[in-house]
């Protein structure tokens, strides 16, 4: 198969993975336990991509300025900080720490 | 809160570019990945992985973006959209959209930030991918403008609101915990899911503990 084709192929494969969530049917996403569930799934999973974004480096643990950034945004927020000022934030502190020679 | 997820999300499609040219893919392969394929880390997981053949950067991106279905049903759920609708919703279903919904309360800023968001990064993404295959490298990492600290506080930035309760709080740190021990342990992008099935655990147990 040619290069084009797998791409192709990876293309067709992603988006059915993301269109299955859309063909469940309502009555079964309507019912109180699916609410309960999935308030609880939401938390996990934002919590899973912050912890990923912060620590993650492919398959490995990487301790660099996004753990600035992580926690100069972590006060900015606890100080009620917008959002918008809250991610310029982040953005500077993770250069800041680069610029001073940090990984 | 769409718009800067997007800027924050969108610019690291120039390093997409750039590494997909340098993996060996044309300009038209990457474009078609960032096009249709949209979602980033299953991206970068293909082009990884294509030197072992192309069978394997199928696999490893297939598993990445199982999670993205997890966001389909909650969407689904949530916005009930007309059957017309949801492929377009489907394409747009990635993390960045579905964080940008799940932090808010409001139905119609929920609606509207998965819009923002969806549209927002799949423009800027295909835009940055563009830039980045014609320049490649000599734009410089990303990383030494802190993009990957702009992304990091945006998602803390979406989780923050949702922590009202001691038990939300207790999922999330319990979530990023087993993110962190995952990550070493299994393959990329099922860190997500393990963390998605503890936080539904945990919830079964509280809900038991209430009744």
């Amino acid at each position: 198969m040619s290069l084009t084709a797998w791409v192709l192929l990876a293309c067709l494969v992603a988006f059915a993975t993301k269109l299955v969530g859309y063909l469940l049917p309502h009555r079964l996403l309507e019912s109180e336990r699916f609410g309960r569930v999935s308030r609880a799934m939401t938390i996990g999973l934002l919590a899973a991509l912050v912890a990923s974004n912060a620590f993650a480096s492919g398959s490995h643990i990487e301790l660099d300025s996004r753990v600035l950034a992580l926690v100069v945004a972590g006060v900015a927020l606890w100080a009620r900080a917008p959002f918008l000022l809250v991610v310029v934030l982040g953005a500077l502190a993770a250069a800041l720490g680069r610029a001073a020679g940090l990984p | 809160m769409g718009l800067s997820v997007s800027i924050a999300t969108g610019l690291y499609g120039v390093s997409f570019g750039a590494l997909s040219m340098a993996a060996g893919l044309d300009r038209v392969q990457t474009q078609l990945l960032s096009a249709l394929m949209f979602t980033g880390g299953s991206q970068f997981a293909f082009i990884g992985a294509i030197a072992g053949g192309g069978g394997g950067a199928l696999a490893a991106a297939s598993l990445l973006g199982v999670r993205n279905a997890v966001y389909g049903a909650q969407l689904n759920a949530a916005l009930k959209p007309r059957a017309i609708v949801k492929p377009v919703m489907a394409e747009l279903s990635i993390d960045e959209s579905f964080a940008t919904f799940a932090a808010q309360d409001d139905p119609a800023e929920r609606r509207r930030g998965f819009w923002a968001a969806g549209i927002g990064v799949w423009v800027l993404w295909n835009l940055f991918t563009f830039i980045g295959a014609w320049a490649g490298e000599s734009l410089g990492d990303p990383k030494r403008w802190g993009l990957d600290g702009a992304a990091t506080a945006a998602f803390l930035g979406l989780l923050w609101p949702r922590l009202r309760s001691r038990d939300a709080v207790a999922v999330a740190i319990t979530c990023a915990v087993v993110t962190v021990i995952a990550v070493p342990l299994v393959p990329v992008g099922t860190p997500l899911l393990l963390a998605a099935v503890v936080a539904v655990g945990m919830s079964a147990i509280t809900h038991r503990g209430r009744r």
